[in-house]
């Protein structure tokens, strides 16, 4: 309970000495004064106690404020704690994956590759992003976005299973209860608008409030700070509760002998509960088949192959068309304002680096020793395809052509309209992997428009949208 | 110490751990709030509203009406429970378009153009994914009802059966 008041013996102006009297008056003058304050402040002291004492006492209003409304007998510590270990699991999972993804983004190369350039100290860990293996972005992006999909019936029962707690009676006991729970605002605001602005991003379903890297990357980190307070002072209460029912005993358990958890602290257990109507077995299931039909709605346009068509309801579980160049799309020529007309017969592809620039046109470029890799394109929105079979020039050959055999990085501009990744920069071990290439023919064909035609970047690992298309201006630096 | 726990309610390391994630929550809101504050907080805590204080509420209600309205209906037949046969295939199908409803309604404006790909699709797959959950469990609910019937005959002839062999 609150105890408060001024500290007893403060100064305060209302007791303050006439100046010119004697040395020993005034001591005693003043012990008395200081006597009367501390009087005065443990009767002040004393009266917030009662007052809290009374608040405390405050019956809760009716409704869910009240302990027997919630009556799920199957609520409790034991059922939470089920919930929250698998999000235990899969949170950590969700953050590494995506900060990687941010890094993949080679965000330090500079504003062109950055979208968060006041990150400051939140980018601390950044590195440079390998482009070994060639499908690293692919498995963590695919992780990233399915695990997330995949996690929200998870999430769903597991707020479902603590919503009492939102209406305990009083709503803030004590300063560290009133903390805790601004800290839980932070968890459970932070993690819904996370999974929110991530479901609603890979379905380009853009409503919300600024940019998506902005917003869930700023986003994570809120909501990794209450998370891991979270953790810390709820593991011991989780483990204990896990340990308190035995997992198999709960398998076996039908409906007859379902009983509620024994009373917690925590006021999750229904003081009057209804006859239950499903098992603990059955709710931890139920959960698990919405995590595996969501798994299975989703998984396969990460996949590909003939799993993509399983992928009943993601964004990129049909192929656009037939042929080399059937495969998935990021964004159409004709959405990003690409026109034939920019990629017509006067297209030329402009070498800058230490010397002269270089201007090629495509039939030159194609009389140039070609090399080949095969690579596949990963998005960030999760999806992905196979390995695809690229033809063109290597980065490192066209950097020594521009007389910078050993370029550090590499800017790289786009016939499209200005706008988010119409270019990009590529670090120096991006352009020095054999398999990055400026390709010019995918599968045996010369790329199609949607493709990037009439020349495109495709570096391993990189994640799609920095794989520049229709690319008519390389900066070799240093 | 004591006067410390008493004050604040729990012990130092507590306070100590949660100081620690504001200053962080606090680096990063400035940052999350830079552009457009008001519509991001909005999101932010609208998010845990929405879910708190609207959806969780308004399926909790589906569930207990259901059960209200459906439970009362007197019967000659002993009933199994079915609650769940109907619950399971409702969260299922929930679930799929809590998740991908922006698709399903057709939401996403950019979509076709930047995927080549269209976008009708997804209305009738959702409905069709329903229509088979809802089968299947309504295949399940007869099956098991027959079982339930069927045992519940037997009992009925047993007993009788017994009373008549009686003298």
């Amino acid at each position: 309970m609150h105890s408060g008041g001024p500290p007893p013996g403060s100064g305060s102006p209302s007791g303050s000495e006439p100046p010119g009297v004697d040395d020993g008056h005034a001591r005693r003058r003043l012990e008395r004064i200081r006597a009367g304050m501390a009087a005065r402040a443990a009767r002040a002291a004393a009266r917030i106690r009662a007052m809290a004492q009374r608040i405390g006492r405050t019956p809760p209003p009716p409704g869910p404020f009240r302990p027997g409304f919630w009556r799920s007998p199957i609520r409790g510590p034991w059922l939470t704690s089920v919930f929250g270990l698998l999000l235990l699991v899969g949170i950590p999972v969700l953050f590494v994956t995506g900060m990687l993804s941010y890094a993949a983004y080679n965000p330090d190369l500079g504003p062109l590759n950055d979208q968060t350039p006041d990150k400051g100290l939140l980018g601390f860990y950044l590195f440079d992003w390998p482009t070994h293996p060639y499908w690293l972005y692919r498995l963590t992006q695919g992780v990233h976005v399915t695990l997330g999909v995949v996690l929200v019936p998870v999430l769903l029962a597991k707020l479902w299973s603590v919503i009492p707690k939102l209406f305990e009676w009083l709503p803030v006991r004590t300063v560290a209860h009133g903390l805790e729970r601004l800290s839980l605002l932070m968890l459970v605001g932070g993690v819904i608008f996370e999974f929110v602005t991530g479901i609603l991003n890979v379905q380009l379903y853009y409503v919300f409030p600024g940019s998506f890297y902005t917003l869930h990357f700023y986003g994570a980190w809120v909501f990794i700070a209450a998370f891991v307070v979270h953790v810390c002072l709820r593991l011991g209460r989780m483990t204990r509760a896990l340990r308190s029912r035995s997992l198999a005993t709960e398998l076996r358990t039908d409906l007859a002998h379902t009983r509620p958890e024994p009373a917690d602290p925590d006021g999750l257990v229904p003081i009057a509960p209804a006859p239950p109507t499903m098992t603990r077995r059955g709710a931890v299931g139920v959960v698990g088949a919405g995590s595996v039909l969501l798994l299975v709605v989703t998984a396969g346009q990460s996949i590909g192959g003939w799993l993509r068509s399983t992928a009943l309801l993601a964004p990129h579980n049909r192929d656009p068309g037939s042929g080399p160049n059937g495969f998935q799309i990021n964004k159409t020529a004709a959405s990003v304002g690409v026109l034939p007309a920019h990629v017509g017969p006067n297209w030329r592809l402009e070498v800058h680096g230490n010397g002269p620039t270089l201007v090629l046109t495509r039939e030159q470029l194609l009389a140039m020793r070609q090399h080949a890799a095969v690579l596949p394109i990963a998005c960030v929105e999760g999806w992905s395809t196979p390995d695809q079979h690229w033809s063109g020039l290597r980065l490192a050959d066209l950097g020594a052509m521009a007389g910078l055999p050993d370029a550090g990085s590499v800017l790289v501009e786009s016939v499209q309209p200005p706008g988010p990744y119409s270019s990009v920069v590529l670090r120096g071990n991006q352009i020095h992997d054999p398999r990055s290439l400026l390709a010019l023919r995918v599968n045996g064909a010369d790329l199609s428009l949607d493709h990037g035609y009439p020349a495109r970047i495709i570096v391993p690992a990189n994640p799609g949208v920095n794989n520049t298309k229709w690319v008519h201006r390389l900066t070799f630096r240093t | 110490m004591a006067r410390f726990v008493r004050w604040y309610g729990s012990g130092p390391l507590h306070l100590l751990v949660l100081i620690c994630s504001f200053a962080l929550t606090g680096y990063a809101l400035v940052r999350l709030f830079a552009l457009r504050p008001l519509d991001v907080a909005i999101w932010f805590v609208g998010a845990a509203i929405l879910h708190d204080l609207i959806l969780l509420p308004l399926y909790s209600l589906a569930d207990l009406s259901a059960h209200a309205v459906l439970r009362h209906r007197a019967t000659r037949v002993p009933q199994p429970p079915w609650i769940n046969y109907l619950r399971v295939p409702t969260f299922l199908s929930g679930v799929l378009l809590l998740v991908w409803f922006p698709l399903i309604f057709d939401l996403s404006v950019p979509y076709p153009g930047a995927a080549r790909l269209p976008e009708g699709v997804y209305l009738g797959r959702w409905l069709v994914i329903t229509g088979v959950l809802f089968g299947i469990s309504a295949l399940a609910l007869a099956l098991k009802m027959r079982r339930v019937r069927r045992a519940a005959r037997a009992d009925e002839e047993r007993p009788a059966r017994g009373r008549d062999a009686s003298p």
